[in-house]
Order: C-alpha cells, then structure tokens, then sequence
C-alpha cells in the first residue's frame, strides 16, 4: 500500500471510477481500488462520497483489504463532526481485539487523545486500557501512558475518573505498578474530581487511592453523598490498626446499616463484608444490633447472614433466636438452634433460658451436649426431659450426643444402664458415630457404676467389620483388664474446655480479606486467587507466600525427599487417639494437649549446623499416657506414639543475626486428612513470639489449614510448644513440583518464615479405596499401558498376607490375590482425597526379597511417590 | 471489572449477551486431573466459551434445583453476580476480583435504565428493544466499567429514532452533560412564577412481638423537590435536626424551650450531589443551588422516637387440629384531625386451609387461596380509632408434622404525615442577580408516610 505508484495517480474522474473498481467483482481489483482509496485519502483528496462502497468491501475474507477498510473508517468516523460518532469509532475499534488491526487504531487514538471533546477523552482514555490488553509494547512506544497522567489534572471529571480506570488496569499486568505518583499535587486533583463525577468515578477513585491513606480525613465527608459501593469502597480505603481506624469505622457504621435496608443483593454483600469487621471490631456495631433481626421476607441468603452476625454480636438476641426456631427453612431453623448454643456458650447467663429451648429436640441435643461441656454440673435437670425424648431421635448426631450425655453423667440419672440398653438392642444397625460413643458411654458407666453394668461389657463389637471400633473395643478391654484405676484416670479424665467462637476466619486470612473488603474476596471469603484466575488481578497484600515459594527452596530437597522415604507407618498422633477415646474433638480451636518440648531439636541444631537437616529421629513423646506402653501389645497402642521429623527450613538465618524458629512438623492421619504439628524451638532470641499464624500456598491435593493456629499465648525464649493443626483438602489446587510438595509459611511478630515440606501420599489415602472387583479388571483395561510403571521394593521378607494386611492398615486394599508358578500375585487399588485411583499389583517371589510393583493410575505421576509409600511400609 | 452481562427469560433462554472482555472464554490451564477437586472450582468450561459461560449459569443457577443460596454464583473461577426482576434474570459475569456491591448497583442502574426507556422489564419488551438495550450497554459499560448511566443524560443522545442532526452548539451540550462537565444547572432559567414544591417521602418499618415489643423499627425518608426558580437560587434548608437545634439552643435556650420544638436524631444521610458537604460537615447546614425540575434532596434514616401510626394486637387461637380462631385489632394512633389512607392488613393462613369465615367492622375482607392470606382492607381511617377483624380457619387434616411457621401479620398504609417526626423548618431562596426575593416565593410543602416493611408476629 506504500507502493508509490498509488498517489501518483490524480484525475477529475477519479471518484467514479474508484466507485466502479470498489464494486468489481475480481478481489484482486477490489484491494487495488482500496489502496488507491487510502492514498487518495492520505494525499488529503475527499474520498468520504465513497463510504458505502468501502464498507461493502468489509465482507472479505482477504486481510489486506480487511485492513484497508479499517483504516478507511477510522479515518473517517474520526474526523466526523459529531463527538459521538468520534468517540464510538475509537471504543469500537478498541474492541476488535486482533492483534493485526493495532497498528491501525494507533493513529486515530492519537487524535481522539488530542480531540477537543472530553467524551472523546474519556471513551479515549479506556481505550488505551484495551490496546494495552494487546500490545503494551505499543502504549509504552506512543506515549499513550503520558496522556493518561495528563488527563488526571482535567477539568472534566469523568476524563480523569477514566483514566484512573486505564492507569489502575494497566498497571496491573505492567512491569511497574507504580503508575501515577501520588503525591500532594496528584492527589489534590483526584480529590477535586471525586466531588464532581459520578458514582461509578468516585468509586474508581476510590478504588484506586486505597493505598493513599492521608486523603482519608478529607474523602469522609463523601459518605454523605454516597451510594452504597461508595461506602464499601471508603472501608477499603481507612488506615488499619489506628485509633482513626475505630474513630471512622464509628462513622461508617450509620451508613453500613443504612445499606441494610437496601435491595437484598446489596444488603447480602454489606453483610459479608460487616461478618469481616465483626470479628475485628465487635464494638463497632454493637448498638446496632437490631438492624440484623430477620424479616420474614428476606432470601434465605440474606437470613443466614444475618443469623451469622448476630451469633458475633450476641448476647441479647436470645429471644430473638427462639423465634426463628420456628420458621420453615430447614437449614435456617438449624443453624438457629445452634447459634442458640452458640450464645450458650458465650453468654453465661444466657445459658438457662437456652436449656429450655426445645423446639427442634435433635439439633438441640447436639447443642446441649456442647453447653455441658462448658459448664459440667450446672444443667442437669435438664437430663429428664432429654431421656423422655430419647425415642424420637433418628439424627445419628443426635443420638450420638443423647448417649454422650448419658455416659458423660451416668452418676445422676438412675437408669443409665436401661437406658443405654435400649441402645444396645439396635447396635448393628448404628452408625459407627453411634457405635463408638455407645462403647465410650459404656465403659464411663461402668467405671462410674461397677455394680450394675456388668452385664453391658462383653461387647459385640468383636464381629464387628469397622475396625476403629473393634480397636477401641479391644483398648478398653485391654485397659479394664489390667489397670482399672488408671483406666479411670484416662477414660474420665478433665476435658478441655470448649471454646467460644466458632467459624472465625484464620487472622491471616481476615487481614487480607479485610484489606479487600468491598470486593468479591470479601464476599466469598476467600483470598482472590482462590477464585481470580492467575495473574490476572492479584493485590495480595499479606503474606506473600507466591514469594515464599523461592525462599522456601533453599531447603535442601534431596533431604526433604529423604524424609519421606524413611516415613514410616503413620497412625493417629497422641492427642488425636486420645481425643478419639474420649469423643472429644481435640482439633478444635481448644487448648491442645500439651507435650513435652523437644530439647533434643537444640541440640542437634548446633551440633549439625544450621543447614543441616536432622530426619528420621524417631521417638515417643514422653508424655503419653505411661499406661499405654505397658498394655499388652494391641498393634493400635504400639505404633500409636508417632516418628517425629524435624528439619531446619534454614531461613532467616542472617549472620550474627537472631536463629529463626525450628519447626518441626509431624504428619498424621486424623479420620479425613492430615494432621501436622509442629514445634519451635527458640535458641537466642530476645525477644518473645506473639501472634503466630500459619498459611499454605496452592498445592497439588488442596492441603490447607481448616483452623487458624492455636497459639495463644506468646512463645518466651528457649520455650516450646507443640501445637497440632487440623488440615482438610478443600484448598484451591495447583499443580506442584515434585508433586507432594507443600510451602507453607508462618506468621509471627517478628517476620515471616518460609518453608516447604513434602507431604507423605499415605496420609491422601480414603477409606473408600475399595475397588469392586469387576471395576479393578476394567479400570485395568481402560487405562493404557503406557500410564504403567514398575517399580522394585528391595529387602522385603513378608509374606502376602501380612503384607496385605499392611497395607490395609493403610487404606490399601487387597482385591485380590492368585497364585501364579509358585509367585503371589497380590491386586490392590487405593484413592487419593483428590479422587485419583491407582492400580497396583504386587508380585512376591517366594526367596527372593526384592518384590516387583506395578502401578498403574490415570495421573502416571503420582506413580513414583506411591511407590515410595510402599516403600516405607514394606520397610517399616 | 465487568467481563460481559446476560439476560436471560425464566426458561434461560438467553434474550441479550454483550460480552466486553475474552477472558470471560479463557478456560484454566491446568491438567485435568488436579482440576476437579474442591466444590468450589465447579464444572470446569470448555470448547466455545461465552457460550458455555452463559450455559454454566442456566444449569447451576436458573435450573439449580435447589433455592439459589447466594446473588454471587462462582462456577469455574467465573463470578457471576444476578438480579431477578419478576422472570427476568439479568447477570453480569466477571472473572476478577471486583467491588461486588458496585457490580449490583449497576445492574439496578441498569434496571432502572431500561425502565425508564421501556417500561415494565418482561420479555416481551425486551425482545422489542434488543437493539436500543445493545445500544444503552454499549453507552453505559465501556470496557466493563461503568460510564455515565443518568437516564436524563442518554436520553439527550440515545433515542429510539436515532440522532438527529444537531448543530456543534447542542453536540457540545450533549456531551458536557453526559461528562457531568456541567453539573446539575445551566444559566440563564427563567420563571414568571418562582415556585417550588418539597415532598417529605418516609418509609416506616417495624417488626412487633405478638405481646407488642417493638423489637426493631426505623425509618427511611427522603426530601424530594421540585423547583421552578429563576436564575441560580442560592438555597438553604432547615429541619429540625436534634444537632441543629442543640446548637442553637445553647445561644437562645429561651426560644427552644418556648417553641416547645421537638427535634429527631438522623442516624445516617445522604444528599445530592449538588448539597455543599463541607458546609453540612462544619455547620450541619444544608445549602445548595438546586437544579432545575424534579429531585432528591437528601435521604435519612431514623431509628428513635418513631411514631408508629398503627398497633396490631393480633390474637390466634388453635381450636383442635382443624380449626384456627383468629382476632386482629389494629389502632390508630395520630391526631384525630388526620386520615390515613390505603390501609391493607395481611393475615397469613396457613397451607392446609380449607375455608375462611370473615367479620370486620369496617372496609372489605377476603380470603385469598392464591395467596395463603385473608387481606383486609379499609379505605380511610381517622386517628386515635380502633377497627378489628376475626376470622375462623377450617383446616384440613395433614400428617405433615412440621408445623406451620406462623409467618407475621403485615400491613400497609398511607399517613399525611412524617413518622420519623421531621418537620421542615425552613426553605430559605436567595438570588441576589435577579429582582426576587425569598418572601415572593411560593412554597409548598407536603408529608407522606407509607408502610416499609410494616410486620407484627402472632
């Protein structure tokens, strides 16, 4: 189209016969036409009488002259008269997001960057945003950037309302994110612009501005003229930590509630985002109490909500709860009925008028179980009306927490025994919830009341085929046999106490949530990467672990791996088969059992050096119960005392510098994931630890923390605490390298540790890892060959059945075995939490130690670290 | 922000789709297999996007089986915020971290908006306006961001008969307005009669117990004007603000005294944008140049010393398992001299009702089957007067054992006056360019109180 030729050309009867040329029916004259079209343009000749000959010309499929036409447009909608026309042409051409076409919408941009209309401006102004989308390199090269801080100084609020919109865009995928430079000046003319412009642009300002905290006092007046995203937008904005802080959040709360009575969409994101501030600044809306009681016609969304913040607020709203006990929503009454409980627990006084509560028995009986764990022998005259329901309950929750209740208080109520026969009758048809705490009760009963429970001991559960109950069956046995006294001390030990609040966000997470607030994270609560697609619109404003990541592979990994091939079997930590025993639910937010610290990690710290990693000491913590050691033998108690691995994460590690914390983390299988203590050892810091949290970064299965870490008081120097973290495998999920690698990083009032950590797979294993028979065979066949490996376990002297009773232990699961010249042949298949199964197949020759594993799995990569499970446990 | 906006009929069809951003279609690029883990990740999408995008919200949010727990649905990593107005879905989509309430302030905008050019929002009109609702989205979201989406502002340029050739004068005009480079008033207004007119609009709310707790109540009110002022008026209102009033009362506690003024507590407003912040901030006193014609002034919200224009003592009685007695009194409680009007009292029946037998005193009461309520309703009632009404409910038999959750008895009405108590104090008008003052002015000034959410629990 540069070709010269094309602008030599000059005669009166041009126009006609490009007419002509634009309308032939060859595509090759139909471009030459259009490149004479453009040059006539450029030499400044009207072609504009030529506009719907050109515009035909668009249904082509030739690029060239595709392009030609564009180009034909812009120039001519560019220079329309009409500001609109302008301004439409430029927007819509920032939407024809192929690559090819910027080179045209540069020049037309240019001018409506430079136009006289501020419409043109702000639409123009967008409009970089979008060509930054497709070719950065190009704003960069034109100077589009230096324009956009122009127009912040315009006298037009909308251009600068939108060009802050542009800035804020750009600079997220820009390599310096610091676009405008919010100094005085800057800030000044943002702040002239938000008394003028619209909603949307204040909160675009807004939104922008949340780092520039100073302009608060100046924007406050602003909640008088505001709508409600203005508001949430304002909350973002204020100084965390501050007297200010409270002082405005004071002033927000008016205008909070006003939000309230506002469409139920809107009240359903203001009461997500005050959830968050509740549990910061309970005071804040404490007077406010009675904006949160039900309307009949609210959504269920916004009743829940609701429902949630006034268990946060609590304390006179009992009467309130009692009246939603009635209402027709199922999982509202529910949750009603326990927050009725929740209030119980929190609320001294409140707690007689609660045991009175019976609407909804079976809830209520769960609830009631938790108020006489808060306050043992103060209730019980509730017990008789609670046996006079004992028939209707069919909830196993409910029925669990009845028999509970009854074990728990067996002194007082005179026909414990009968009553707890009735149970017994329907024993097999139970569920295993049931069962287990019918078993527990039984054994309270009878340790409390020797005399009349004779008759209830010997125990069907021997036949049973659930193995945790033939276990703990054979614990107690085992334990009344022997000792019955310290039988006593163990089974009817002190609880601990139950804790308050319930459903509190991890402090972590509520610092960055609070740091998002008005945004969809605070609706969901949820970090924005957990529903934000990479890299698009991460501000991750606390704990950077994405950055941990690199810090975190200092660690040496061939140690790391190291660990986890000598890992051995894995059972229920100490405090996790303890709290099982006593159907007390150790991992909730109470004080966990306290063990011993572990000198031993000082000294071998010093006396291997800081890198070194120190792994596979195994050894009991000496504070479980002595009694255990002693019981003959039942394979549960021996190995229940768990190997602790410990290594150094070597961060932090500056020096002359104080010594970072050691952590050592010990992985256990609690009933549906894993469980991970850890210990620091504080060598010469001076100062104490406070405010200790923990996070962990995406990984491959979706381990993350399911409570916030229990450490609640501060850590003095050269003191240690254990502590034990319940995990669960909902987490947002990102493929990791090697595979069970999990980061992690702790928080405390010094800095942020990083460290990485492999997880054993054992500990992904699910109980329904059973594959029927007919499925392994077609799984088997369904799966390519390609996806098998094989592996080679050396130095084995089992046998199959022991070997499959190994692994069963495991939630391996033997299908089947055959006998095959003289090899067995054993067929097992497993599930990972993530739903993944793996095929295996074991081949044992008689004599030779080394057994041949075949696994084969969708997902060939797991392979390798199922392999090494079986490695550690053929070895172990 | 905003990555695309659909409607959708009740059957989720898809009537309109704008999509303004591509990575509404960029699908997760991880393996499959680590993919399908955790409720919270949803089905995954795939092949053509948007369309699956706008699949994705039919079947887990239109046709989910379940009553939709949630305005923000995330299927995939794709948020998709929804409003319903009567069968008609509207959902915007976003892949972002967004402010999720500015999201749903624009999709009411949004409502508003085609209101205002269309009327009722149904399919049927929807259909008949696809291009002028392309059109308005394609003003009103530049790149999902919201842009200027007054009503008053499109409709200078956004007409169903397409843009009239305008001279460079109106062009500009048009848009300066819809920059907002204007503001709220052109020069140069001229009246032969200076009038203005000032609306007190309240909404009273109330939940009772059924022993007559007030166990929340408030009020949310609005000041509406309507001016026809020539030239630029220089405004200022007064109320009686407990802060206000307090403040003076310290220089003249006579006066205060002897007015006997009540005053109320505002517990939270807000104004136009054309109010002078600085000025209420510093003196808590309202100035402003109005604009021309109708608007808002300023909204509030009460919470103490509500005047509750009305009591229901309601009083159900089981008789049985089949029978259901029930009596409801309602009280009037304002000055004898005012009416109120409108009034509907709504007593929920249950499910299993059978036949209603009705007496009331006063208006008209019927039993609506389609509704599970017997609705009464009285024309014009004075004040400090009583009416009732008694029903019997025959039931039929159930062996549902969930009993009926007795969902509260509501009201409406309509009352001349405020129940927040707010008066107007003064409207004070100075133009000092043009020959008229505040006295030749003429002011009218109107109270109305309507029921909110007016509930009593029996």
């Amino acid at each position: 189209m540069t070709d010269p030729k094309y602008f030599t050309t000059n005669k009166k009867r041009e126009i006609f016969e490009l007419k002509a040329e634009l309308n032939n029916e060859k595509k090759e004259k139909r471009k030459e036409a259009g490149k004479k079209v453009i040059a006539a343009m450029t030499v400044g000749k009207d072609v504009s009488s030529l506009f719907p000959d050109v515009v035909n010309c668009m249904q082509t499929d030739n690029l060239e002259l595709k392009k030609l036409v564009y180009h034909y447009l812009m120039n001519y909608d560019c220079e329309d008269p009409d500001p609109l026309i302008r301004a439409l042409t430029v927007r819509t051409m920032g939407c024809i997001r192929v690559d090819k076409i910027t080179e045209y919408l540069c020049e037309p941009l240019c001018k409506c960057l430079k136009d006289e209309d501020p419409y043109v401006w702000k639409t123009a102004a967008v409009c970089v945003a979008k060509l930054h989308d497709i070719n950065a390199q190009m704003v960069e090269d034109q100077g589009f950037l230096d324009s956009l801080r122009d127009f912040i100084a315009d006298s037009n609020p909308m251009v600068v309302a939108n060009a802050i919109v542009a800035l804020s865009e750009i600079s997220e995928s820009h390599q310096n994110s610091n676009l405008l430079d919010l100094n005085s000046q800057n800030i000044n003319k943002l702040l002239t612009a938000l008394n003028e412009c619209t909603e949307w642009g204040q909160i675009f300002i807004l939104d922008y501005d949340r780092e520039a905290q100073s302009i608060c006092e100046q924007v406050t007046p602003r909640l008088s003229h505001a709508n409600s995203e203005v508001v949430l937008s304002f909350l973002e904005l204020l100084p965390k930590d501050s007297d200010y802080y409270n002082m405005l959040l004071k002033k927000l709360a008016p205008p909070l509630v006003t939000l309230l009575s506002g469409e139920p969409e809107v009240q359903y994101i203001t009461l997500r985002n005050i959830n968050l501030i509740v549990q910061i600044r309970p005071e804040t809306l404490k007077q406010e109490i009675k904006a949160f009681f039900v309307k009949c016609n609210d959504p269920i969304y916004v009743k829940l909500e609701k429902l949630d913040i006034m268990i946060r607020l609590a304390s006179q709203v009992l009467a309130e709860l009692k009246e939603y006990a009635t209402e027709g929503d199922v999982d509202f009454v529910c949750k009603a009925v326990r927050a009725i409980g929740q209030c119980a627990i929190k609320v001294e006084q409140s707690a007689e008028c609660c045991t009175k509560v019976n609407y909804v028995v079976q809830e209520a009986i769960v609830v009631i179980r938790d108020i006489f764990r808060k306050y043992p022998n103060k209730y019980e005259s509730i017990i008789a009306t609670l046996c006079g329901n004992l028939d209707s309950l069919d909830e196993p929750d409910a029925r669990a927490a009845t028999i509970w209740i009854v074990g728990e208080c067996a002194e007082r109520i005179d026909n414990a025994d009968e009553l707890l026969e009735s149970f017994l009758e329907g024993f097999h048809d139970e569920s295993t919830q049931v069962q287990l705490t019918l078993l527990t009760a039984i054994v309270k009963l009878f340790l409390k009341k020797p005399s009349e429970t004779q008759e209830l001991v010997p125990l069907t559960t021997r036949y049973s085929d659930n193995s945790d109950l033939r276990d703990r069956s054979y614990i107690y046995r085992c334990l009344l046999s022997t000792d019955p006294v310290t039988a006593k001390e163990i089974v009817l030990s002190e609880k601990p106490l139950i804790s308050e609040e319930t459903d509190l966000i991890e402090p972590t997470l509520l610092d960055e949530l609070i740091c998002h607030i008005g945004s969809l994270a605070s609706v969901y609560h949820k970090p924005p990467n957990a529903f934000v697609e990479g890299s698009h619109g991460i501000h991750r404003k606390h704990l950077p672990i994405h950055h941990g990541s690199t810090d975190a592979g200092d660690s040496p990994v061939g140690t790391t791996t190291a660990m986890n091939l000598e890992q051995p079997q894995v059972k229920p930590s100490q405090g996790d088969l303890l709290g099982d025993l006593l159907n007390l639910d150790l991992s909730s937010p109470v004080n966990a059992p306290q063990v011993s610290s572990m000198q031993m990690g000082a000294v071998d710290l010093q006396g291997g050096g800081l890198e070194s990693l120190l792994v596979g000491q195994s050894f009991i913590p000496s504070s479980v119960p002595a009694t255990f050691a002693p019981s003959p033998g039942p394979a549960v108690v021996s190995s229940g005392p768990n190997d602790l691995f410990e290594f150094s994460t070597g961060i932090g590690m500056a020096p002359g510098g104080y010594v970072a914390p050691k952590a050592v983390w010990l992985p256990a299988v609690k009933a549906k994931g894993l469980e991970i203590s850890g210990t620091f050892t504080h060598l010469q810091a001076l100062q104490h630890m406070t405010d200790f949290a923990i996070q962990f970064n995406k990984n491959s299965f979706g381990v993350i923390p399911s409570t916030p870490l229990a450490i609640h008081t501060p850590l003095m120097p050269n003191q240690s605490i254990d502590v034990s973290l319940p995990l669960n495998t909902v987490g947002p999920v990102m493929k990791m390298e090697p595979l069970n690698n999990l980061q992690g990083a702790v928080k405390n009032n010094l800095d942020v540790f990083y460290f990485s950590w492999l997880i054993p797979l054992n500990v992904l294993f699910v109980e329904d890892g059973k594959m029927e028979h007919q499925v392994f065979l077609a799984t088997s066949k369904d799966i390519p060959n390609e996806n098998e490996l094989q592996f080679q376990v050396k130095e084995c002297h089992f046998n199959a059945d022991t070997v499959s009773s190994k692994f069963q232990n495991n939630n391996v699961y033997t299908i089947a075995k055959r006998n095959v010249e003289g090899q067995d042949m054993l067929y097992q298949s497993l599930k990972l939490t993530n739903g993944i199964w793996i095929l295996a197949e074991l081949r044992i020759q008689p004599g030779n130690p080394n057994y041949t594993l075949s696994l084969k799995c969708r997902a060939p990569e797991v392979s390798q670290y199922i392999y090494q499970v079986y490695n550690s446990v053929l070895k172990n | 922000m905003i990555g695309g906006l659909f409607i959708y009929n009740h059957k989720g069809e898809v009537l309109i789709s704008r999509v303004y951003r591509d990575d509404i279609g960029s699908q997760a690029a991880d393996s499959a297999v680590f993919s399908s883990s955790g409720p919270f990740l949803g089905e995954r999408l795939g092949g053509v996007v948007r369309r699956n995008a706008v699949d994705a919200f039919r079947v887990n949010v239109i046709h989910a089986r379940q009553q939709v727990r949630s305005p923000v649905t995330n299927i995939a990593r794709t948020s998709f915020f929804h409003v319903k107005r009567s069968n008609i879905w509207l959902a915007a989509v976003t892949k972002q971290n967004v402010n999720a309430a500015m999201v749903f302030e624009f999709l009411y905008k949004m409502c508003d908006v085609m209101a205002a050019y269309f009327g009722k929002i149904s399919e049927e009109n929807i259909k008949n306006n696809f291009v002028l609702i392309y059109e308005l989205l394609d003003e009103i979201l530049d790149f999902g961001y919201p842009q200027n989406s007054e009503t008053g502002a499109l409709k200078t340029f956004i007409t169903q008969q397409g843009i009239k050739s305008q001279t460079k004068e109106e062009q500009s005009q048009i848009t300066s307005q819809v920059t907002g480079q204007i503001g709220w008033r052109r020069e140069g207004i001229k009246y032969r009669r200076n009038e203005l007119f000032l609306d007190v609009l309240e909404s009273v709310n109330l939940l009772m117990s059924p022993q007559g707790q007030v166990l929340s109540a408030h009020v949310s009110g609005r000041v509406v004007m309507k001016s026809y002022l020539s030239g630029m008026p220089e405004c200022k209102f007064g109320m009686n603000d407990k802060i206000v009033i307090e403040k003076q009362g310290k220089g003249t506690a006579d006066e205060t005294s002897k007015s006997g003024k009540q005053s109320i507590a505002i517990d939270d407003c807000t104004f136009h944008q054309c109010v002078r912040l600085s000025k209420f901030d510093s003196e808590r006193s309202i100035s402003f140049i109005p604009p021309d014609g109708e608007f808002e002034l300023m909204r509030y919200r009460t919470t103490k010393d509500i005047i509750l224009p009305f009591r229901v003592i309601p009083l159900v009685r089981e008789v049985g398992r089949t029978k259901l007695e029930v009596k409801v009194v309602i009280k009037s409680n304002f000055k004898p001299s005012l009416l109120a009007q409108k009034i509907e009292v709504r007593i929920p029946t249950p499910l299993n009702t059978s036949g209603v037998q009705v007496i009331c005193m006063k208006g008209k009461a019927k039993y609506k089957a389609s509704e599970n309520a017997i609705v009464w309703k009285i024309k014009r009632m004075a004040g400090m007067k009583e009416s009732q009404i008694s029903a019997e409910i025959e039931l039929l038999p159930t062996n549902d054992k969930k009993k009926w959750a007795r969902p509260p008895i509501s009201m409406n009405f309509e009352v001349p006056f405020a129940p927040s108590g707010l008066k107007v104090r003064y409207l004070k008008v100075f133009e000092p360019k043009l020959n008229y003052s505040d006295h030749d002015v003429i002011k009218w000034v109107r109270y109305i109180g309507r029921s909110g959410i007016y509930e009593t629990r029996c």
